[in-house]
């Protein structure tokens, strides 16, 4: 973003319109993952300015690009939750429209407006004891990167940590570079590709298909997923057909969102504010909605 | 692996809706097998007179694309059946395979278990059910990767302005 | 809920009676409390809400026609202000206005300012009917019940001052009594009246629901109310509940909106709806928003607006490229099924108050009560065909 000022934006609205207004966080560094994917570190808005409350993983902001607009976008790290408030956030976006494009191409330094945390997190310390397994699709692997860090965090309280990635080519595939370090940590990690290149040595085939291998215990293990929601569909429903009950089976949804608190009604699927009651939701919930066209 | 033939079929779950004896007739046409990573089962128009159950490892179906080289479609992992061309005519590989990996298979003599389907038809129906989902569910899977779901907005096509008359 | 209090349990020295030339007094005595009245007012053909200078713009004597898909002034025989029901505009007009600024910020001055542009008068909502008075707090709940409360709302509610007038003659699309809101007000209202023009002259039967209304009302010139005259206008009240126009048989009614989800009736709807989204914009309850960022020439003054939105449009649902709802059949199941159904899911109550202006403001005339028993039928039709052997 050319032309941005240093200077720090001073906060002076009451404190009942927090949700409304963005605190302006800083751009500490940018990462370009693939092609159209970045991943942005945010670090707190100067003081005194308090910075938005602590995130939960699966939980989303809204972040501003100044003078463009605002979107949703689940954060992709643990960040800095010092004294229970986002100190620093990380965020992995893709380029698809004018907002994502203007926060694609934020450089260091630069402001973007945060509102948050909302939502639903996937609430990983509920597996506790048990095997997480964790499949996503696309850039879904996004949001699923908390939960891989958070479970490696305290490793000895969960069983098999088992990460199912599908990239459309290798060269969309996200994180490369960590799943490596996952593995020598203790995470299973397989990934495929829906379409290979020649460099390619991989797995070529549909998510679904690192499944079965994965050798999983159905009655021991909850599932995370992510990704378009076709493939969530899919997944959940070869995740359940191994036994694993659709109560432990949990998606993050995606719907339009003008505010992210429940007041402009853009975000629903039927009786659900994918804001407010998701965008994490077990699949026992969601699986009847996401099977009704155009709902 | 050891063990015999009959043993390790009755270990994979592929062939788990034959029975004990179908089974045991089957591992007749079976001979254990391994591949060195690189190695190539068939080519592509080769006679289709051989299928294999990966027991391990893994093996890549591919396609040489003029100007796009050697293509992998799609990967096969252990407990997965490596071959249906054998099942109809004209008996021919529709793709290549390439071992990725170190391979260990039990390979099975085509027209033998075609002539055992012909003689006894329940056999023939108890292969078929285990070939037939599997095949569906593949073609499922390749249907979903057509509808490039990770694709980006821009990377997918929407309504065209009009007819093209070509 | 029968709308009516207990004639005998409403003692003498709560209501009184106001002489619809004690309207003036009234007017004053909000406005020298820093009150801007809004008010129901005659403009372009129809019955508006709008800021009234002075008690003669309201719409004394005049009346209205309604049906589905149609609405027309009429001239009464009396001079009754209030003797009309619902035109195109609710409360939700100043209380959730179409258009309102979130914040604004400067990149030079290091600044950011919340609210709207200018602070909000302090408005007294004159001739509020009972259907909207539910409306209003159904808003409440939806703008300010949740875990955040929606600035723009609060500021506009918290200083609001509620007038509701119950009703005598529901139109011919009312069905409140249906929603268990109407036609008389219970509760969420600082003064209520009733409006009676016969021969005893044209006054009002005004009862005080709040301090603040009762010390409004003390300032008022009025007198006591006999009980003869209060029976008289509870008994108007009670007699209109059974004069609706249309009926919502609300037996069941997110269940069966639930069930109904891949039903064929939505392609009939489908064929008659334009999604034009009138609806949702006379809707007292409708609430969907959308929000616009705009810049100044140079970029660094940036402020983001709220606009009212509709579920009809068609980039309403927009994701990934495209819109989820692309088909009129799935946009008009969405909003009816919000409105009566999934409304109960995510607030807490039905989202509809019978007010009937969905009906009046149709193109088509689509009937909201008459699309409910189009469900319901084939929902019956298809459990009779499931008993078949």
């Amino acid at each position: 973003m050319t032309g941005q000022r240093t200077a720090a934006p001073a906060l002076t609205e009451s404190t009942s319109g927090t949700a409304a207004v963005p605190r302006f966080y800083r751009v500490a560094s940018r990462r370009e993952d693939t092609a159209d994917t970045v991943t942005l570190e945010l670090t707190e808005p100067a003081c005194p300015f308090e910075p938005v409350p602590a995130f939960a993983p699966g939980q989303f902001a809204m972040l501003t690009a100044f003078g463009i607009g605002e979107v949703p976008i689940s954060v992709s790290g643990l960040g800095d939750n010092g004294g229970g408030r986002a100190r620093r956030l990380e965020h992995t976006l893709r380029a698809v429209g004018a907002v994502t494009r203007a926060l694609h191409a934020a450089q260091p330094g630069s402001l973007i407006g945060v509102r948050g945390p909302f939502g639903t997190s996937w609430d990983v310390a509920s597996a506790a004891g048990r095997d997480i397994v964790i499949v996503a699709g696309g850039i879904g692997l996004a949001p699923l990167r908390p939960v891989v860090l958070t479970a490696l965090a305290d490793r000895s309280r969960y069983g098999r940590i088992v990460l199912l990635a599908g990239a459309r080519t290798p060269g969309d595939l996200l994180y490369a570079g960590e799943l490596e370090r996952w593995r020598r940590d203790g995470v299973e990690v397989a990934v495929t590709v829906d379409r290979a290149d020649t460099g390619w040595s991989g797995q070529v085939g549909l998510v679904t298909a690192l499944i079965e291998p994965a050798g999983l215990a159905p009655d021991n293990s909850v599932a995370f997923v992510c990704g378009p929601d076709v493939m969530m569909r899919f997944t959940a429903d070869a995740l359940a057909a191994r036994g694993i009950p659709v109560s432990r089976i949990r998606v993050s949804l995606e719907r339009n969102m003008r505010c992210g608190v429940g007041w402009c009604g853009h975000c629903q699927l039927g009786p659900l504010l994918v804001c407010r009651d998701g965008p994490v939701v077990g699949y026992d919930r969601a699986a009847a909605l996401m099977r009704v066209r155009e709902l | 692996m050891t063990g015999t033939v009959a043993a390790r079929l009755s270990a994979q779950p592929f062939f788990a809706v034959l029975t004990e004896a179908e089974r045991g007739a089957l591992a007749e046409d079976g001979t254990a097998v391994t591949f060195a990573a690189g190695e190539r089962p068939f080519d592509e128009g080769g006679v289709a007179d051989m299928f294999w159950l990966i027991e391990q490892g893994g093996v890549a179906l591919d396609m040489r694309v003029p100007g796009r080289g050697d293509q992998i479609v799609e990967t096969l992992g252990p407990g997965t059946v490596l071959g249906w061309s054998w099942l109809h005519p004209p008996y021919r590989w529709h793709f290549g395979a390439v071992a990725r990996l170190a391979t260990e298979a039990i390979a099975f003599d085509a027209a033998s278990v075609r002539r055992r389907c012909d003689a006894d038809p329940a056999f023939g129906y108890a292969m078929l059910r285990a070939f037939t989902p599997v095949i569906t569910e593949r073609l499922q899977a390749t249907r979903l990767r057509l509808l490039d779901l990770y694709a980006a907005p821009s990377q997918v096509r929407r309504v065209s302005i009009g007819p093209v008359n070509v | 809920m029968h709308p009516s209090e207990d004639p005998a349990g409403q003692s003498s020295d709560q209501a009184v009676i106001v002489d619809a030339d004690g309207l003036p007094a009234l007017f004053e005595a909000l406005r020298s409390r820093g009150y801007t009245v809004v008010g129901p007012t005659v403009r372009g053909g129809a019955i508006v809400v709008a800021e009234l200078a002075s008690v003669a713009e309201l719409p004394f004597g005049w009346g209205v026609d309604t049906e589905a898909g149609r609405y027309r002034l009429r001239k009464r025989s009396d001079t009754a202000a209030f003797g009309h029901s619902a035109g195109p505009q609710s409360w939700k007009s100043v209380l959730h206005p179409a258009r309102a600024r979130l914040w604004s910020a400067d990149r030079v001055t290091g600044t950011v300012e919340a609210g709207e542009a200018a602070e909000p008068p302090r408005y007294a909502l004159l001739g509020v009917r009972p259907c909207d008075v539910r409306a209003i707090g159904i808003l409440d709940q939806v703008l300010t019940g949740g875990r955040h409360a929606d600035p723009v709302y609060r500021g506009r509610r918290d200083g609001a001052f509620v007038i509701a007038v119950e009703c005598t003659e529901p139109g011919a699309t009312c069905f409140c009594t249906s929603m268990g809101c109407g036609p008389g007000a219970e509760s969420g209202f600082d003064l209520a009246m009733t409006e009676l023009t016969d021969a005893g002259g044209h006054r009002f039967v005004a009862r005080a629901g709040t301090a603040a209304g009762a010390e409004v009302l003390a300032d008022v010139p009025s007198r006591a109310a006999d009980e003869a005259t209060i029976r008289y206008a509870v008994t108007a009240v009670d007699e209109a509940a059974e004069r609706m126009g249309r009926t919502m048989p609300v037996q069941g009614l997110p269940q069966l909106l639930a069930d109904s989800r891949d039903s064929p009736h939505w392609d009939d709807v489908a064929s008659r709806c334009l999604t034009c989204g009138n609806c949702t914009m006379v809707c007292p309850t409708c609430f969907c928003t959308t929000t616009e960022d705009v810049t100044d020439l140079t970029g660094d003054h940036a402020e983001r607006w709220r606009l009212w939105d509709s579920c009809f449009a068609l980039d309403f649902s927009y994701l990934h490229g495209g819109s989820v709802r692309t088909s009129g059949q799935s946009r008009y199941r969405q909003w009816i099924t919000h409105k009566l159904g999934t409304w109960h899911d995510q607030f807490g109550s039905s989202g509809c108050v019978g007010c009937g202006r969905c009906i009046a403001w149709c193109p088509t005339g689509i009937d909201i009560t008459q699309e409910v028993s189009a469900l319901a039928s084939l929902q019956d039709v298809a459990a009779t065909d499931e008993d078949k052997p």
